[in-house]
């Protein structure tokens, strides 16, 4: 198959080889877990147990809340312990509403909802099913997949694209998945498909995955309508719109969604949730974790509970051999920095990478010496070091005229830089200004409305006010002319004429 | 800019630096310079090592007036390719005062008084070597025939201190560079042929046995450099590549159209500064635009400015005003030409997807 073009892209050191070849392992259940009520975007779910409660496995513990919004399960069966703050996987290790499990160990499932009948299921309840499983974009995006299988009463899908793009440098998750669970993987984007109602699917996967490659291809052999293809191993390969550009040579348009073009975007794993929910009924209570870094003795793959604190994941690792540099959850790329060790997984974790200093960039900033390779390298077209410029002299409406909004923050730019200017910070930082710039224009706007209707509706009272007095004044002039003319006598013709007119006002 | 930032990502490592990038471009920069040293003997790397010493000079005193971090900028290795670059572009017997005046101007006026590292508008070295030329035509111009080091009439170490300070008077036939040579006398009504009776060797150019600046000679281990310097992605092809077509285009269509006034591509693509300039001069990322394209833009102008000013201009230098010309009309060329946004037209608006891009 033709591969289109991608403008910019770095060849980055995947360094998958530590964790590439491995089996991936069950991580046995912790003393403890963590479950974040809001794993995914959108809004918050909302806890329907209460602190003491005894919950089994894969039983709801909170329900999605609005349209855009995912349900959460209970990962094991345990007792709820808590329900509070505690902090998220978030570099600002904000606290966040979670539910604390402590598992009995006996690992007991709640009753599932029967399999769908997939002969006859429409793409409503397929989509319903994936939504009740609290399924999310698993590539990190974590954006409620039910809405996206539901795209297709809104749009003209053609295809469905498979994201095993796993662009990232150190993950493998999405790979060993695709080794390791193909079948299950394919029914589950069969199922994908039969959503969207479209008969068209491609799976793309980076060229330095070959065996996945393989596996998935020979489990397609004798599956109508799904392709396999390789794509070149560059970052951001497995950004949405740049993938589509890959594979079709279709551009989406700017503030546009890859739906405008036909297309629909789900990561592999997605489609594996999918399965489970659909074929098995089971909610999304695990998932494919990468554990990696030099730092780590035992790197690998390990299939972990939603809330399993990061500590017990390295403690199955091997722990750590002597202190990280940094500890992040997600690839090296675009990953976020874990503010504590205590932090659970939840649905968008891809990985957990302790670094070694010597495995990290140079933190040394030098003065920006123009070379051009963060130009070279943007994937979107944008000039990040004429945006770093403009930011770094608070001028973010300058930045914004240039295009930062386009900025898809995949740190391309930085990683090339010579002098490690930590463009994606600025960039990121404008993003936000300008975020806050919006809600106070809009604020200000609705404010304006508000003082305008306001105005207005004084304005109209005041008229009323003055009619109202006019007519009394008016009324009362009437009656004391009818008065008069009834006193003065009728032979004056006009004051009949005025009475009238008197009437008419009444 | 020294303090060290919160880490932000992405955290992959990358093995690039200032540091590196520079002492990748010097090292390119090695082997031609060596063969210059070999050509013109000892007071050439008297001359060199005078340059690149005041030039650090200059750098480290700068740096203290600005209060800057000497041990971070003044080893950044920016100021040694500077000099390095000024040095090479030098007759090679030029006294040491006109090395610590060019290394002064380029450190100063050329770089450190617009903020330093990143900030300059114009490559220094080449404002140095302008101001140079303008100021001392005559001991800017004075070129000698290679002398190599294995011949009986090479200066000794003591003979080059004393060339290079001025107090030995070596007997050397000095004389003009080709292009001064070709520029002067058709001036005085010579035909090309005559002029170019027995210079005109491209292999020489290319090996670098004739008469040039230290540096500039040797075209074919300078184009070798350079294209180490792009496969290891220290440069981009855009500049050198456009630069060099655009000026042998120019000198073939007035070739073809007059062989006895305008000599071909070949004399104007292996003589003079041309390979050293358009490999590591031109190509200063600080001075030149951001953008493939502009780069581009960049390397045509360059070349249409190196030929004009070569052919009818006063200097028969045109390289290093060229340089400045297009370093002034860089801030221009990088607002103007600017690639296309992903999912935008050229004018910003987002793709309509019944059009095509």
């Amino acid at each position: 198959m033709e591969i289109f073009n991608i403008q910019g892209g770095a060849r980055l050191d995947g360094r998958k080889s530590l964790t590439a070849h491995l089996k991936i392992l069950t991580m046995p259940t912790p003393d403890i877990l963590h479950v974040p009520l809001q794993q995914h975007i959108g809004a918050p779910a909302e806890p329907i147990v209460s602190h003491g409660d005894y919950v089994l496995k894969g039983q709801l513990i909170a329900d999605s809340k609005g349209v855009v919004s995912a349900p959460v399960h209970a990962p094991t069966s345990g007792t709820v312990k808590r329900i509070g703050d505690f902090p998220a996987p978030h570099p600002s290790g904000l606290p966040v509403l979670t539910l604390t499990l402590e598992p009995d160990g006996l690992d007991k499932w709640v009753k599932l909802p029967e399999p769908l009948d997939m002969t006859k299921a429409t793409s409503q309840e397929i989509a319903d099913r994936v939504a009740q499983a609290g399924i999310v974009g698993m590539g990190g995006a974590t954006f409620p997949s039910a809405v996206k299988l539901n795209l297709g009463q809104r749009y003209n899908l053609e295809m469905l694209v498979i994201n095993g793009a796993e662009c990232e440098p150190y993950l493998t998750c999405d790979d060993r998945l695709m080794q390791e669970r193909t079948e299950k993987t394919i029914i589950g984007i069969k199922a994908m498909m039969q959503a969207l109602g479209v008969s068209k699917s491609l799976v793309a996967i980076e060229a330095n995955k070959p065996e996945a490659f393989k596996a998935m291809e020979e489990g397609c052999a004798n599956v109508a309508g799904i392709d396999i293809v390789h794509v070149p191993a560059r970052y951001p390969m497995g950004s949405e719109k740049h993938l589509v550009q890959a594979l079709t040579g279709k551009e989406t348009p700017a503030k546009g969604m890859t739906a405008d073009l036909g297309i629909v975007v789900h990561n592999v794993a997605t489609a594996y949730a999918v399965y489970e929910a659909v074929y098995l009924g089971r909610p999304l209570i695990s998932r494919i974790v990468t554990v990696s870094g030099e730092v780590i003795r035992k790197p690998g793959n390990y299939d972990t509970l939603i809330g399993t604190p990061v500590s017990s994941l390295i403690e199955m690792s091997g722990g750590m051999s002597e202190e990280p540099k940094q500890l992040l959850m997600g690839g090296p790329m675009m990953g976020q920095p874990i503010p504590e060790l205590d932090v659970p997984i939840i649905k968008g974790s891809s990985g957990i990478l302790a670094l070694k200093d010597t495995e990290m960039k140079d933190q040394n900033v030098m003065p920006c010496i123009g070379c051009g390779s963060c130009v070279t390298v943007c994937p979107v077209g944008l000039l990040p070091l004429d945006l770093a410029a403009r930011i770094g002299h608070e001028d973010v409406d300058g930045a914004d005229s240039i295009g930062v909004r386009d900025c898809v923050s995949c740190g391309s730019c930085n990683y090339v830089c010579p002098s490690h200017i930590p463009l994606v910070q600025y960039f990121n930082y404008a993003k936000g200004r300008l975020k806050e710039q919006d809600i106070e224009r809009k604020n200000q706007d609705r404010m304006k409305i508000l003082a305008e209707k306001r105005a207005l509706r004084d304005e109209n009272d005041q008229l009323d006010l003055e009619r109202k007095r006019a007519d009394k004044t008016a009324f009362k002039q009437a009656m004391v002319k009818m008065d008069a003319t009834a006193t003065v006598g009728q032979h004056n013709e006009n004051a009949g004429h005025k009475t009238n007119n008197g009437m008419d006002i009444q | 800019m020294t303090q060290i930032p919160p880490m932000s990502g992405p955290y992959l490592r990358k093995n690039k630096s200032v540091r590196r990038s520079m002492l990748l471009v010097m090292a390119a920069l090695t082997p031609a310079t060596a063969y210059g040293f070999y050509l013109f003997g000892w007071p050439s790397i008297i001359l060199f090592c005078i340059t690149l010493g005041s030039a650090m000079i200059f750098e480290v005193i700068c740096l203290l007036l600005a209060k800057r971090s000497v041990s971070i900028f003044a080893l950044d290795g920016s100021a040694l390719l500077t000099a390095w670059l000024l040095a090479i572009s030098m007759p090679p017997w030029a006294p040491w005062w006109i090395a610590v005046v060019g290394s002064g101007i380029a450190i100063i006026i050329g770089k450190q008084v617009f903020g330093g590292l990143g900030q300059n508008v114009f490559n220094p070295a080449m404002v140095a070597r302008v101001a140079l030329l303008i100021s001392f035509p005559l001991e800017m111009t004075t070129y000698m025939p290679p002398i190599d080091f294995m011949s009986a009439g090479a200066p000794s170490f003591m003979d080059g201190m004393g060339i290079i300070f001025g107090t030995a008077n070596f007997d050397a036939v000095s004389s003009a560079s080709l292009l001064d040579s070709i520029k002067t006398n058709i001036g005085q009504g010579k035909a090309l042929g005559d002029i170019m009776e027995g210079q005109y060797s491209p292999v020489n150019w290319a090996l670098g046995n004739s008469i040039s600046s230290i540096g500039e000679g040797a075209a074919l281990l300078l184009i070798a450099g350079g294209v180490a310097l792009i496969f290891g992605r220290i440069i981009t092809w855009y500049i050198p590549v456009s630069t060099l077509v655009t000026i042998a285009v120019f000198a073939t269509i007035f070739n073809l159209y007059d062989g006895s006034k305008y000599p071909d591509a070949m004399v104007h693509l292996l003589s003079g500064a041309t390979m050293l300039a358009v490999f590591f001069i031109a190509t200063d990322p600080v001075t030149s635009p951001m953008s493939p394209k502009g780069q581009i833009v960049f390397g045509i102008g360059l070349g249409a400015l190196v030929y004009i000013i070569r052919t009818w201009a006063a200097y028969p230098e045109g390289m290093s005003f060229a340089i400045l010309l297009m370093n002034a009309l860089t801030p221009l060329i990088d607002r103007y030409v600017r690639p296309r946004i992903f999912g935008r037209t050229r004018k910003g608006d987002p793709l309509n997807l019944s059009e095509k891009p």
